[in-house]
């Protein structure tokens, strides 16, 4: 495999100016090793004449000047995001065969960079999944093997996790409703930041649960994330929940200086059968900051715990509403219908049909907390547990914490087929660390921080105040620099 | 809250998804088990909490009510299971 697809994309950036490789080597490069990487299922629909199109002009930007940084740079696009002329189905058979006939924001202003789009990438249904089992392209693997059971590249963006760790492209998009870009980056070992709500425009982002869902890139390291974050956010009037407020230089904001920040510790992410090395790693993070000048500080958030039942009312709830759109009538699947069948059965039989068991459930269970008489027990109870939870955030960040360090998820990586058999509820712990953020509504990110006892990353997350993404992004960046984790799967799958 | 075949069947209709009668007491399980486990909110004392609209203290941005989009009838319908005559194509549903 071609030693360029070992590039950072701030390293691909700065070969590109320096004349030492071409967008159009970089492409080749990388369209080669997503042709090598076919059994880690990441990549689901090619583009690859899109991106030699773009590798091209690219080239001609970059020798003409003043070109942005992701210029000439190879991504790989999340099937959630709408891309014109190019397949896109959220990983559901209910859109099949969608061709979009419009751009997503959040992709146009990558293309408007200059990005290069090698292919679009496996995810579970409709976002919905800690481990990118419930996806109608099959599941997508994760590069790390310890023994000889595959193992899941976390979810929903397992696809991204998957290909930006097993170096077919230099980074992805992902998004984020209650982990979905933090769990797979630490399942996989890379880097991946959620920004504060309203940074990233949801436009065109095919929609899980409105409230909650922010894009952001899933990359090799804090840099790339500061690099791909400032290209993928901006207000838009297209999306009501956009923020109207300037971006700023992500990257310059990287001094890796911490003296004098308050790091909270918060002691309600001390939870019951956390493996020893994750422990250990958590302490050894704080100490890190501590050396490199940080306060640390113990914190409390008192109504974590309730994080994930709320998020699983309120994420349904949302699902249910926005899924109601696909009923066989506009646009993807519409099932056969039988002689006799009206309206109602070509709804039922089509969203039985198009939706896996998983988005099923979920779907029935938002239908169910918003349904006459539970309304007011379920859903609005909450959305007021939510308010609390952001108001835990709101106390500690008024009282002087600048960011908080917390171990990203539960332990490394299961194994594919693992928790088929499980309750559903139990793959919903997986995004115990992470969900509290979405409901927040804050910047968290994911930085690879050590390997397990069976020799898996995993992750530790800090979590930021809202519209300080440089801070947080500088605070990882002093994290990562301790840790100096470096480790990279064996690559069993060429 | 226990979820009867019954109740699984009232909330399938609702959210219009095909459950065939077999599966029912399966999926009245699952919504029991979820359902239970959503029920921890009801530790929380919430009373004088308003229950939250939007993350961010903005109000949602808005636009000048004018037409700015428009004659993208073909786009439109392109990604349509049927489309006839310009339209959108279902089943009779005014007899």
């Amino acid at each position: 495999m071609s030693d360029l697809m070992k590039l950072t994309l701030s390293g691909a950036r700065d070969a590109l100016r320096a004349g030492q490789t071409t967008a159009v080597e970089l492409t080749e490069a990388s369209l080669a090793a997503v042709t090598a990487s076919k059994p880690l299922n990441a990549f689901v629909h090619d583009t690859s004449e899109i991106a030699r199109a773009q590798a091209v002009a690219a080239d001609i930007r970059i020798q003409a000047g003043g070109a942005p940084d992701m210029c000439g740079l190879p991504i790989g696009m999340k099937d959630l995001f709408c891309t014109k002329g190019v397949t896109t189905q959220a990983a559901s058979a209910i859109l099949k065969g969608f061709i979009p006939e419009y751009e997503s924001t959040v992709s146009k202003k990558l293309f408007d960079a200059g990005a290069v789009m090698v292919g679009k990438l496996n995810m579970d249904e409709f976002a919905m999944g800690s481990s990118n089992e419930t996806s109608t392209y099959g599941n997508a693997v994760n590069p790390w093997k310890v023994d000889d059971r595959e193992l899941a590249p976390g979810g929903s963006s397992g696809g991204s996790a998957a290909a930006v760790a097993a170096e077919t492209c230099l980074a992805a998009t992902g998004t984020d409703t209650g982990g979905s870009i933090r769990q797979p980056a630490a399942f996989t070992g890379i880097t991946g930041i959620k920004p504060t709500y309203g940074r990233c425009s949801r436009w065109g982002i095919v929609a899980f649960a409105s409230s909650l869902d922010q894009a952001g890139p899933i990359t090799k390291d804090v840099r790339d994330s500061a690099i791909m974050l400032e290209a993928m956010c901006g207000f838009d009037p297209k999306d009501s929940t956009s923020m109207n407020m300037s971006v700023p230089n992500f990257e310059a904001a990287l001094t890796g200086d911490v003296r004098g920040k308050t790091i909270g510790i918060p002691k309600e992410y001390r939870v019951d059968g956390m493996p020893d090395t994750l422990e250990h790693l958590w302490s050894e993070g704080t100490a890190m900051l501590r050396d490199a000048g940080a306060i640390v500080k113990d914190i409390s958030l008192p109504h974590t715990k309730y994080a994930l039942p709320a998020y699983y009312v309120i994420a349904p709830a949302e699902a249910s509403s926005n899924l109601a759109r696909y009923d066989g009538v506009r646009f993807g699947h519409r099932a056969k219908l039988a002689a006799g069948d009206g309206i109602t059965e070509m709804y039922e039989k089509t969203r039985a049909e198009g939706f896996g068991a998983e988005v099923q459930r979920r779907v029935m269970v938002g239908t169910y907390v918003l349904s006459a008489g539970f309304y007011d027990a379920y859903y609005n109870r909450a959305r007021r547990v939510r308010a609390l939870i952001k108001k835990d955030f709101d106390d500690v960040f008024s009282a002087g914490v600048d960011a908080i360090l917390t171990p990203s998820t539960p332990s490394a990586a299961f194994g594919l087929g693992e928790m088929v058999d499980a309750d559903p509820v139990q793959m919903y712990l997986f995004d115990v660390f992470t969900v509290t953020v979405n409901l927040a509504g804050l910047p968290a990110i994911s930085v690879p921080a050590g390997l397990d006892s069976k020799g898996l990353p995993l992750g530790l997350q800090l979590i930021g105040r809202p519209w300080e993404e440089g801070d947080l992004l500088n605070t990882a960046f002093a994290l990562e620099k301790a840790l100096k984790f470096n480790s990279k799967p064996n690559q069993w799958w060429l | 809250m226990l979820i009867d075949t019954k109740m699984a069947a009232r909330v399938a209709k609702l959210a219009r998804i095909r459950v065939d009668a077999a599966d029912l007491p399966a999926l009245a399980q699952e919504f029991t088990n979820i359902l239970g486990f959503i029920e921890q909110l009801n530790e929380v004392n919430v009373e004088g909490i308003e229950p939250m609209t939007s993350v961010t203290p903005q109000r949602l941005f808005r636009r000048e009510d004018v037409v700015n989009d428009g004659n993208q009838q073909v786009a439109v319908l392109s990604n349509a299971p049927d489309a006839r005559e310009g339209f959108f194509a279902v089943p009779m549903v005014v007899e």
